[in-house]
């Protein structure tokens, strides 16, 4: 459970942010979820749910889900993520560690694999709304 | 604001190590692989609780001296690595497979942070840190995320070799990043010894591995590897580095 991991590391940044900003309480945290990182959404949540009663963090979670684009260093072509052209394993490899999709994918204009993500990679905190 | 939650746990996720050592080199080539792998070995032979982690992403070659084949890290609240004869090991092989993977230094960091982030090492004693050769992306992460990081630093009798570390010695002095010393790798009986040159620059030697032929035979068995003379000398040259008994 993967999502668990990454619940984790965003309660703790919420626990530290509202420590060092004295915040009374968190209101509201938005996080934004790359698609290359195919979370399973409700996992995520249910994690996020734990953890946060462990920190008494009782915020509203508001998501926001980025589709994931890649840029070829090399032509310059750009694609968007298609997660159904690839097998299982492949798709798992790249949930758990998405820079390992520089192992499986090519540009499909010139075939490189030096290409960049340009957006849609990893979980990231955009805002935390406090009070007190 | 935009923040990456994973750098806050990574401190959590080693809170269990007692002392990470990183193996590097100025250059590639020198057998640090060899080293880190075959010290995590050693460590766990003697009862110690040992890891050993890969960042050598673009040249991993850890999974072939251990000869890993149908291993796999267990997800369970994040990656539990599994353990190769002992030794708790990591790798982005166990993802990446037999694919070749080309990496940008900042493509390369955010792997190396996902991995510190999704790993959870446990309790060990050691874990032994595989780390790409000279003084790119994957050192300064290192320096800058995991604060109580020892090195073992390994070169060749090649002046070559010494020159790079030279510089990595530097590098690392300037941090004040401790050093544990230098291991002189495949010696020969034609070499001449770099011990004097190491002190000079005022690090510690700690020994001489021989040019063991053998080893290359024995790559991907564990237990064969810790049979040749080069696993030999190793043992005694971490017993005097890391007041092991």
């Amino acid at each position: 459970m993967h999502e668990w991991a990454l619940a984790e590391a965003v309660v703790s940044t919420i626990s530290r942010i509202a420590s060092e900003k004295g915040l009374g309480e968190v209101i509201e945290v938005t996080i934004r979820i790359g698609e290359l990182q195919q979370i399973d959404l409700d996992a995520f949540k249910f994690a996020l749910e734990q953890l946060s009663s462990q920190y008494s963090i009782r915020a509203k979670f508001e998501f926001r889900e980025e589709r994931a684009e890649f840029r070829c260093r090399v032509c310059g072509e750009t694609w968007p993520f298609k997660k159904e052209d690839l097998g299982p394993d492949i798709s798992e490899a790249i949930h758990v560690i998405p820079e390992v999709a520089h192992a499986f994918l090519r540009c499909p204009r010139c075939g490189s694999p030096d290409f960049e993500v340009v957006r849609g990679r990893g979980i990231w905190i955009e805002s935390i709304r406090g009070g007190g | 604001m935009m923040l990456d939650p994973r750098l806050s746990v990574i401190e959590d996720r080693l809170k269990g190590v007692d002392r990470i050592i990183a193996v590097s080199s100025g250059k590639g080539g020198v057998g640090k692989s060899l080293i880190a792998a075959t010290t995590a070995l050693l460590l766990s032979e003697r009862g110690l609780r040992a890891g050993l982690l890969d960042l050598d992403f673009t040249n991993p070659s850890s999974n072939v001296i251990l000869g890993v084949s149908a291993a796999h890290p267990i997800e369970d609240k994040g990656m539990i690595p599994p353990e190769i004869h002992g030794v708790k090991y990591m790798s982005i092989t166990f993802f990446s497979g037999e694919e070749v993977m080309p990496l940008r230094g900042g493509d390369a960091t955010n792997a190396f942070i996902e991995v510190l982030a999704l790993t959870r090492w446990g309790n060990l004693d050691y874990l032994i840190v595989d780390t790409p050769p000279g003084l790119g992306d994957i050192l300064l992460d290192l320096l800058k995320l995991i604060r109580r990081l020892m090195f073992l630093v390994v070169t060749t009798p090649s002046r070559l070799s010494l020159e790079t570390v030279r510089k990595l010695l530097a590098l690392l002095r300037g941090v004040r990043a401790p050093v544990i010393g230098v291991i002189e790798n495949m010696l020969t009986d034609i070499s001449i010894s770099v011990k004097g040159e190491v002190e000079r620059i005022g690090a510690r030697f700690l020994g001489s591995l021989p040019f063991d032929p053998r080893v290359d035979g024995v790559l991907g068995n564990p237990k064969k590897l810790l049979e040749t003379k080069f696993a030999e000398k190793l043992s005694e040259i971490l017993d005097q580095a890391l007041k092991i008994t």
